[in-house]
């Protein structure tokens, strides 16, 4: 296990040197400048910005100060937009606010995704079973940039409950519709792996045999049959947790939170390359981070898995 | 020697029946709120708060609240005192001596001195700074600007000096009779030397920053909010009613309206395209629309890489001429915004539009007119690309005006967007043959929009080149009568038709009605917190 786990982060390394160059290419040769305005920059003044953010450097030169300042310094350098602001700054503001809320998307995505997966399955075919899938159905269509709107009109200007944006130091009324809007359609793709695969599990031999030995069906659920029936489920939540605690571009300009999504747009749209790179490396990592815990709990739930 | 002091410049009458100028104007009798905060909602997070690097509108809007220029405007947009009390021209408008009062104060209680402004100009202007706004103070025309910037002389030979601790001397290359006006801008607001030194590039960051304006940064949480609260060192903090200025960055313009509806903040500008009609019958109180100093027009192309049907003057206002303006702003737009026929909008001061003769005629004389010169033209097959930048808003108007070229002219378009970055570079390349673009003006008076088309500026990206034009700009400084030959220029523009405008912006906007004291007449659009009061709920 401890071999398998040196191995998997050998690999990390130049997976991540990897994405590093094929971002620099990327940027190297899309159009546009950081620095680009309508009323045109005098190239003196061009010439300046340029050797401020070190762009007079050959692309070579560049990946190799960029990598050099990461690894002795974790220095991901200034951002090119925002002049006060390093990317670290940015990162560090930004990233906390969406942990947050993707954290408490997962935990809601997965209890109540698991269980109404579970409840389906054991009320195969009955009211709850239709009711169950209806909704999940239902969720999984409605992606969250339709969700948010409705949300807000629903609990802000109608009910006038909650906010409709912000985030104010992650106060729980500001974080309630963001995980909503987040959270919903990843329920429901948990409920509905859960469910299937739970039918699956509740048809095997080995939960027919300790039914006929006389457990009860609770027994039954919990100890044999969740596990193998959460195998499926748990190789979605690996890339389903990533998705949720980066992904949520929708809900960070939806919901002006000032989480990380935002300047992960605004950066592409303006050019912004540092800090493009510095999130790209952030997400890269996360995955490559949980593709490998997904690893070793399926390690852990099923026993015939051996690295 | 020709004196001119501010008190000619503006109403003599206003000022000395103010007496001392007071920030907030609350009539008497008004009953204040208790709640003395003003909130509202900016469309991006701005990527400076430093005034020599800030660019764009939401920058602007905060500087104009935490720092106060030498001069700043009031509710029609005309110069007021800000630091300076006042200031002499000399004979030809090269020379401009500010004086400084003397109770102006920075938030950490030191003095605000000539040396201040000297420093930052200089700071604008040093390529070490790097700003993309350097250019200002070029365009302001203050000596050695352009040497500084081109980095073949020193900051330090910026023609901008301090007599003494309240006197400040501008030397300009060339007469500029305007540039008192240039002085409002964010660009040559004063900075705190010392804290600069001290902190580098964070000195805007809250808890660093210190500043001369009105209000002080408490909060900035990017693409979230920012906050300010009231700089009881302001000089004229005693009238200063509103206590609190706060700011959500709200990307989406519908959500924006969504949360303004649940009562979130006051102030959302703009409105979302299309909807002022409906919000103006839902909310009369709180919906307005006021003039805008921007023009929106199509920029044709007639430098190497254009089509050689546009460098035919029949051609260009064949296209100008067929565009009906009305359907744009009556139909698709519906925000107030006005059919333009001239570059400069009808609102700058000092600009006195010529006769244009289509401007008067039906659409359809328009019509007729445009097919008898696309006729006699006689270009066959005419087949132009239309490039703008990613936008609903923008593809609608290429949508419509590309129809009505097509159906009464024959002349066909590919619509060509490309997201913005993208879209500047291939405008500045010239590799467009006609392009979206737009153009607000950096102070109220002609010059700021007659200027992109002179010959080889940057900003001229369809490359139209007119002698005698140019003269006239050159002419204009010095001349008895600016009006007249601005009038000229523009009247060159509607003959040779290099850039077709299409409307004049207007800022259709939701105010909630408790705020009193919004410039509504500021073609600008700039506003000052300090100027506003909250007015009791009845």
């Amino acid at each position: 296990m401890t071999s398998f786990i040196l191995r998997r982060l050998a690999v990390a390394i130049p997976t991540l040197l990897a994405l590093i160059v094929f971002s620099f290419l990327l940027m190297e040769f899309a159009p546009g400048s950081p620095f680009a305005t309508e009323r045109g920059i005098p190239p003196e003044v061009m010439a300046n910005l340029e050797a401020k953010y070190g762009l007079d450097r050959s692309l070579v030169e560049r990946m190799a100060i960029y990598v050099w300042n990461i690894v002795t310094q974790f220095d991901f350098g200034p951002s090119f937009a925002f002049s006060n602001r390093s990317v670290n700054d940015i990162i560090a503001q930004g990233f906390p606010v969406t942990l947050t809320y993707g954290v408490w998307s997962f935990i809601v995505a997965v209890a109540v995704g698991v269980s109404l997966g579970i409840i389906a399955a054991i009320r195969h075919n009955s009211s709850v079973d239709y009711a169950a899938v209806g909704f999940t159905v239902g969720a999984q269509v409605l992606p969250n940039f339709v969700m948010a709107p409705i949300l807000v009109l629903i609990f802000t200007l109608w009910l006038g409950w909650l906010p409709g944006g912000g985030w104010r130091g992650g106060q729980i009324e500001y974080i309630i519709l963001p995980v909503i809007a987040l959270s919903t359609s990843y329920m429901a793709s948990i409920a509905r792996i859960t469910r299937s695969s739970m039918l699956e599990v509740l048809n095997a031999n080995f939960i027919r045999t300790a039914r006929a030995k006389g457990l009860p069906m609770r027994r039954v659920i919990l100890r044999h049959a969740l596990k193998p029936a959460l195998l499926p489920v748990v190789s979605y939540l690996g890339p389903a947790f990533v998705g949720m605690i980066t992904g949520s571009v929708v809900i960070d300009v939806f919901f002006s939170t000032g989480g990380i999504g935002q300047f992960f747009v605004n950066s592409a749209l303006s050019r912004d390359y540092s800090v493009i790179l510095g999130i790209t490396i952030l997400f890269g990592a996360l995955t490559i981070a949980f593709n490998l815990l997904v690893d070793i709990a399926y390690a852990w739930i099923d026993p015939k898995i051996r690295y | 020697m020709m004196r001119r002091t501010l008190l000619t410049v503006t109403s003599t009458a206003a000022l000395l029946a103010a007496g001392p100028l007071a920030a907030a104007d609350v009539p008497e009798g008004v009953e204040l709120a208790e709640d003395q905060s003003f909130s509202y909602r900016e469309l991006d997070q701005p990527a400076s708060i430093d005034p020599q690097l800030v660019e764009g509108v939401p920058g602007a809007h905060v500087i104009q609240q935490l720092f106060e220029g030498l001069m700043i405007q009031d509710e029609n947009g005309q110069l007021v005192p800000g630091v300076a009390t006042g200031f002499e021209a000399n004979e030809d408008n090269t020379e401009f001596t500010f004086t400084l009062r003397d109770d102006a104060r920075w938030s950490n209680g030191d003095p605000v001195t000539a040396g201040d402004f000297v420093y930052a100009w200089q700071r604008a202007a040093d390529p070490a700074t790097a700003s993309t706004y350097a250019w200002f103070v070029e365009l302001a025309g203050i000596q050695n600007a352009a040497e500084i910037i081109a980095g073949e002389a020193e900051p330090d030979t910026l023609g901008v000096e301090a007599v003494d601790d309240h006197t400040l001397r501008v030397s300009l290359v060339d007469p500029k009779p305007w540039f008192p006006q240039m002085t409002a801008h964010t660009t040559l607001a004063p900075v705190h030397q010392p804290t600069i030194e001290e902190h580098g590039d964070a000195w805007t960051n809250p808890g660093n920053i210190v500043s001369n304006g009105a209000y002080v940064l408490d909060e900035m949480q990017l693409n979230e909010y920012w906050s300010a609260s009231k700089n009881p060192e302001y000089w004229d903090a005693d009238n200063v009613v509103i206590e609190d200025v706060s700011s959500y960055i709200i990307n989406d313009t519908s959500q924006a309206l969504t949360r303004w509806e649940a009562g979130e903040f006051d102030l959302l500008e703009p409105v979302p395209a299309g909807s002022y009609p409906r919000l103006q019958e839902q909310y009369p109180d709180a919906a307005h629309s006021t003039p805008r100093l921007c023009t929106y027009y199509y920029t044709l192309n007639q430098g190497e890489n254009g089509p050689e049907a546009l460098k035919d003057p029949r051609v260009r206002q064949a296209l100008a001429l067929a565009i009906d303006r009305d359907v744009i702003v009556d139909r698709l737009l519906q925000g107030g915004q006005g059919s333009a026929f001239t570059f400069t909008p009808d609102a700058t001061d000092g600009f006195v539009a010529p006769e244009i003769e289509h401007a008067d005629w039906t659409q359809q004389e328009r019509d007729q007119r445009a097919k008898e010169l696309i006729e006699e033209a006689g270009y066959d097959d005419l087949n132009f690309d239309l490039l703008f930048n990613t936008d609903e808003s923008h593809r609608q108007i290429a949508t419509v005006i590309s129809q009505m070229w097509s159906q009464k002219l024959g002349v066909e378009t590919t619509l060509q967007n490309q997201e913005w970055s993208t879209y500047l570079d291939t405008r500045r390349e010239g590799d467009f043959d006609i392009a979206r673009a737009a153009w607000c003006g950096d102070y109220n008076e002609p010059s700021t929009f007659l200027g992109v088309l002179r010959t080889g500026v940057p900003q001229n990206s369809g490359s139209f080149s007119n002698e005698e034009y140019d003269a006239l700009l050159d002419q204009a400084p010095t001349a008895e009568d600016r009006e007249g030959i601005y009038t000229q220029a523009e009247a060159i523009l509607s003959e040779e038709m290099p850039v077709i405008p299409i409307y004049h912006y207007a800022n259709a906007f939701l105010l909630d009605p408790a705020i009193k004291g919004f410039p509504m007449n500021n073609v600008e659009n700039n506003w000052y917190v300090k100027n506003f009061y909250r007015v009791a709920e009845e």
